[in-house]
């Protein structure tokens, strides 16, 4: 090798090296200067946009859902409150051993066995980092059986949320309505801003109604944020402002005796204070228990409320259409003397049927052997049918929809909760829309002749029911019904309530009229003759009611309906409408009762007790 | 020289000097050494959330290393110089087990594992100078072509070795060691050029034979925004930490991006941020001015020494130490791509210090154990 031959001159390459180390130094310095450049370039120069992206890293603005606005009966009473719901919540990255917590959370009985493959689902569709609740709706000796063994889970942990709780559940949840989570078609209607941290929104009636009162205003919490989004720090607050408590008209009393006299039966109660149009009980049977549809049940638990044949979540009272039948005769007797049609002294003879001229069908009576002869007074007490059918007639179609159009009924009453139906009052000029085939389309003399008696294509809402008779109540003065008698801010305590809304009077100015009907809805309780005396004998309070029963399924000529064995879904509803006192009344009830036969028996007991625990009688 | 002299005879110790001295040790190098540790354990107990035994335990790792370093300071250079060949050689083995048998540990197949976990490519960052030193002792300098086709190969044996681990940043601080040898001993300046040249036409095929995280990594530099939950995170939110730590920093333990974990591999590759961030530039430029009086220090060291070997090897030491340094805050700053370099003596981590404070032991031996003789 060349290299050993060369002789080593140490002092050459003392030199040699020297001048390498000082360029290596120059260059080291070179490279220090980079450094201290690229410092003072970020702290120095572009200190401001750093120190401002470090801020925005870590101070979080997080709103504060407000406390959502009680809901009160008339009295005070509450209705809605907000209660603690516990829910169990994971954090998948600071889990050590996913699989086996889930298992041990199942054996703990916190997750059901059946619930645990969509848990990990839901846990692998989120981010790691994500906060996830895996159970919901846990119960006190879950929350505490957790609270035990908690240090065995890091990463789980249990939260409260507050839920809506309604004291009577079922027997006033079509009244409060319920809650549900926000969902997307939500998102695209409300303001989102609004609604941040809130996670549930009003789904129907007063929840849904009065949303905006109850939800209260969203608070603003500045809070410091690790690179995970934890909380660390609270560094500030705008506290949220709690939603507007409502008063509702509702007397819990009342209500709670209507949903218990109902029993269980399809059916409806609507009871009005016709001095104000204030509406003391709102009741629709089967129902529902809202509080467990507010703080989530399982789809199966929703579709088999949703499929069952009673619908649970139908609203009767608002929605359930029927014809009114008999109930409708104190009207059309208002009607009558209102046109001049018939007196108050005018009598004529019921054989049992009704036919019109030049015509064979015969029109029948609820009474096959007749009334005998009956004036107005006597027609209504004992519900002859031919003294209205004759009375239909006389009237015609026109006059008589116009009429009954004037106490409410074909049309919504402006309720203020969502959902209510219209009802109908049929006319020519209605059957020439609402069918398509022509031959279809004549309106015939017949009729007119069974609209005397509420039936045909008549149809009303318990609600109109109740607040037509609300109307005679008052001999003629109509107010608007409404469910909210006021609003009340938690934190000033300031109420305020709302004023009835008087509506357009009906035309009947004559107290003789008023005087004739009414005396003779006494008597359909307190008359020797009256359809529904059983339920007057023995009443605390003199009551004015008209029984009715609305036919479902139609008799052919030759038959009798007694001698039909009808299943039940088929039978006719029985209906009652009443009010008292009957001087200076302060309740009007509807009661329907779906295929419950008879008005005067089935019905009007309903009535008796709803009026009864109102007017507080008894006690 | 009659002062050294002194030192060597065995009359009572009376002064700090005289004890160090005795040791083998050197005052300066172990004054900047200890201060630039003492930074260290303030930036980790700030970085791993004030928790006192993560300190200890760094602390513990630090006495190893000291320790270490006090055992090389008391080894002759001559005697280094003749295992040099053996350590080598036995490290290139360690290598090729660590390649068939060892472990993987965060993707990358670097450890072995024989009572305790070790790296060997730890030992080559003190073989692989070593070697090329003893290989330049008895030669005439500076060395010609085959000698430096020799040397090259010696480098390029281990390093792609450690560079399919895959550890990036070890096989560039080998690398860099290496090539510091080869230029301080006086390469003709023509083949500095040309290694210069080569070194950049080699760029696109290295980029062939890289992995999609470490050419991500390379491109995130380019452009952290482009990938800001990913690859590039680490970068913004270091320089976030640095830009916005300030002139004055915002106070231990008080940094934010460190403190809320915003920081990624803050205790270690980053925690040069995490001193930008809570001391300010003023105290990142008291770390790097510690880390100047070392390598200077290592470097007046090498200018002294008085053999070849001891010359080249305390030279090559001093410009690998400020190659790590340079390597880690560049990368940290954003300046040079995320390769897995810690800080020097700062990061959490006890591997990588034992093997830097070993190598200072040689400095010291190199320095104390000249032959007193005035010249």
């Amino acid at each position: 090798m060349a290299d050993n031959l060369r002789i080593k001159d140490h002092w050459q390459e003392q030199r040699l090296f020297l001048t390498r180390v000082i360029v290596t130094g120059v260059v080291l310095l070179l490279l220090t200067g980079l450094v201290i450049g690229r410092l003072v370039q970020l702290q120095v120069a572009q200190y401001e946009t750093f120190s401002a992206q470090s801020q925005g890293n870590r101070i979080r603005v997080q709103p504060v859902p407000p406390i959502r606005g009680l809901i009160l009966d008339r009295n005070g009473e509450v209705l809605a409150e907000n209660m603690p719901s516990y829910q169990l919540e994971l954090v998948p990255e600071q889990v050590p051993d996913l699989q086996d917590t889930l298992a041990r959370l199942v054996d703990l009985g916190l997750i059901e066995a059946e619930a645990l493959e969509g848990v990990r689902r839901t846990i692998a569709s989120r981010r790691r980092f994500d906060t996830i609740a895996i159970a919901e709706r846990l119960e006190e000796e879950q929350v505490a059986l957790f609270a035990v063994n908690r240090p065995h889970f890091p990463g789980v942990d249990i939260r409260a949320r507050l839920a809506r709780y309604y004291r009577h559940g079922p027997a006033i949840a079509h009244v409060l309505g319920y809650m549900g989570g926000i969902g997307p078609e939500d998102q695209a209607r409300i303001d989102r801003a609004a609604y941040a941290g809130t996670t549930h929104i009003g789904r129907s009636a007063i929840e849904r109604a009065y949303e905006a009162q109850l939800l209260g205003t969203v608070g603003r919490e500045e809070v410091l944020v690790n690179a995970h989004g934890r909380r660390m720090q609270v560094l500030g607050r705008g506290p949220a402002r709690p939603g507007r408590d409502l008063i509702l008209t509702i007397d819990i009393e009342t209500q709670l005796a209507a949903y218990e006299a109902l029993g269980g039966q399809r059916g409806a109660v609507v009871a009005i204070d016709p001095r104000n149009g204030e509406v003391l009980a709102l009741v629709s049977t089967p129902s529902f228990d809202p509080t467990a549809l507010s703080t989530g049940i399982s789809r199966r638990d929703f579709l088999a409320l949703q499929e069952n044949e009673d619908r649970p979540l139908f609203n009767r009272a608002l929605r359930g259409q029927y014809p009114p039948g008999s109930t409708i005769k104190p009207i059309m007797g208002l009607a009558g003397l209102h046109y001049n049609v018939v007196t108050p002294g005018h009598r004529m003879m019921c054989r049992g049927f009704y036919q019109l001229p030049g015509s064979r069908h015969r029109f029948r009576d609820w009474r096959p052997q007749g009334h005998g002869m009956v004036d107005l007074h006597e027609s209504i007490v004992q519900s002859c049918d031919v003294y209205f059918y004759d009375l239909a007639r006389e009237m015609g179609i026109e006059r008589m929809a116009a009429f009954l159009q004037t106490f409410g009924l074909g049309g919504t009453s402006g309720l203020d909760i969502p959902g209510e139906q219209p009802g109908l009052v049929p006319t020519p000029a209605w059957k020439r829309t609402a069918f398509r085939n022509p031959q279809d389309q004549a309106w015939f003399p017949g009729e007119t002749v069974i609209a005397g008696i509420g039936q045909g294509y008549m149809l009303t809402t318990p609600l109109q029911l109740a607040w037509s008779t609300a109307t005679v109540a008052a001999r003629g003065v109509r107010y608007r019904p409404q469910l909210l008698l006021g609003q009340r801010d938690p934190l000033s305590g300031q109420v305020w309530l709302s004023e009835p809304e008087l509506q357009e009077p009906v035309p009947v100015g004559d107290a003789q009229q008023w005087a004739v009907v009414i005396d003779a809805m006494r008597d359909v309780l307190h008359g020797p003759r009256g359809t529904a005396r059983a339920v007057g004998q023995g009443a605390l309070i003199e009551i004015a009611g008209k029984s009715g029963t609305a036919q479902v399924f139609t008799v052919a000529q030759d038959q009798r309906y007694e001698d039909l064995d009808v299943p039940e879904r088929l039978r006719d509803h029985a209906l009652f409408v009443a009010f008292a006192p009957i001087e200076a009344p302060s309740i009007a009830v509807a009661v329907i009762v779906e295929n419950g036969e008879s008005g005067s028996r089935v019905a009007a007991p309903v009535a008796r007790q709803v009026i009864e625990t109102h007017l507080r009688l008894g006690s | 020289m009659s002062l050294a002299l002194e030192t060597r005879s065995h009359r009572p110790l009376t002064t700090f000097g005289q004890l160090l001295a005795r040791l083998h040790l050197d005052g300066i190098l172990l004054a900047g050494l200890v201060g630039v540790m003492a930074i260290g354990l303030l930036a980790i107990y700030s970085a791993k959330g004030q928790q006192l035994p993560e300190v200890t335990g760094q602390l513990a790792r630090m006495m190893v290393a000291l320790a270490a370093m006090l055992l090389m300071a008391q080894v002759n250079p001559v005697w280094l110089r003749r295992v040099a060949p053996f350590a080598y050689v036995g490290g290139v083995l360690l290598l090729l087990l660590v390649l068939l048998a060892g472990e993987v540990g965060k993707g990358a197949q670097r450890w072995l594992n024989v009572g305790i976990r070790f790296q060997p490519s730890e030992i080559m960052k003190l073989a692989v100078p070593m070697a090329l030193c003893a290989l330049l002792h008895d030669r005439a300098l500076p060395p010609r072509f085959p000698m430096l086709i020799l040397m090259l190969m010696l480098i390029a044996v281990p390093v792609l070795m450690i560079a399919v681990q895959p550890d990036l940043g070890t096989a560039i601080l080998i690398t860099l060691s290496g090539v510091a040898v080869i230029f301080l001993a006086g390469i003709a300046r023509r083949w500095i050029i040309a290694g210069i040249v080569l070194a950049l036409a080699a760029m696109p095929a290295l980029w062939l034979v890289m992995h999609d995280y470490q050419r991500s990594r390379v491109l995130t530099m380019f452009d952290p925004t482009s990938d800001p939950l990913g690859a590039g995170y680490h970068i913004i939110q270091s320089k976030i930490a640095i830009g916005s730590g300030g002139v004055f920093g915002k106070g231990w333990l008080n940094g934010t991006q460190g403190q809320l974990e915003f920081l990624p591999e803050r205790s270690t590759d980053f925690i040069f941020a995490v001193i930008g961030e809570e001391f300010g530039l003023l105290g990142a430029l008291l770390l790097l001015l510690l880390y100047l009086v070392v390598t200077a220090r290592g470097l007046v060291i090498a200018v002294l020494a008085q053999d070849t070997f001891s010359r080249l090897m305390a030279g090559a030491l001093s410009v690998t130490f400020f190659f790590y340094v340079f390597v880690n805050t560049a990368m940290v700053m954003g300046l040079l791509p995320v390769v897995g370099v810690p800080l020097p003596l700062v990061s959490a981590g006890g591997t990588s210090m034992v093997t830097l404070l070993a190598g200072f032991g040689i400095l010291m031996s190199i320095h104390t154990h000249r032959k007193l003789v005035t010249r």
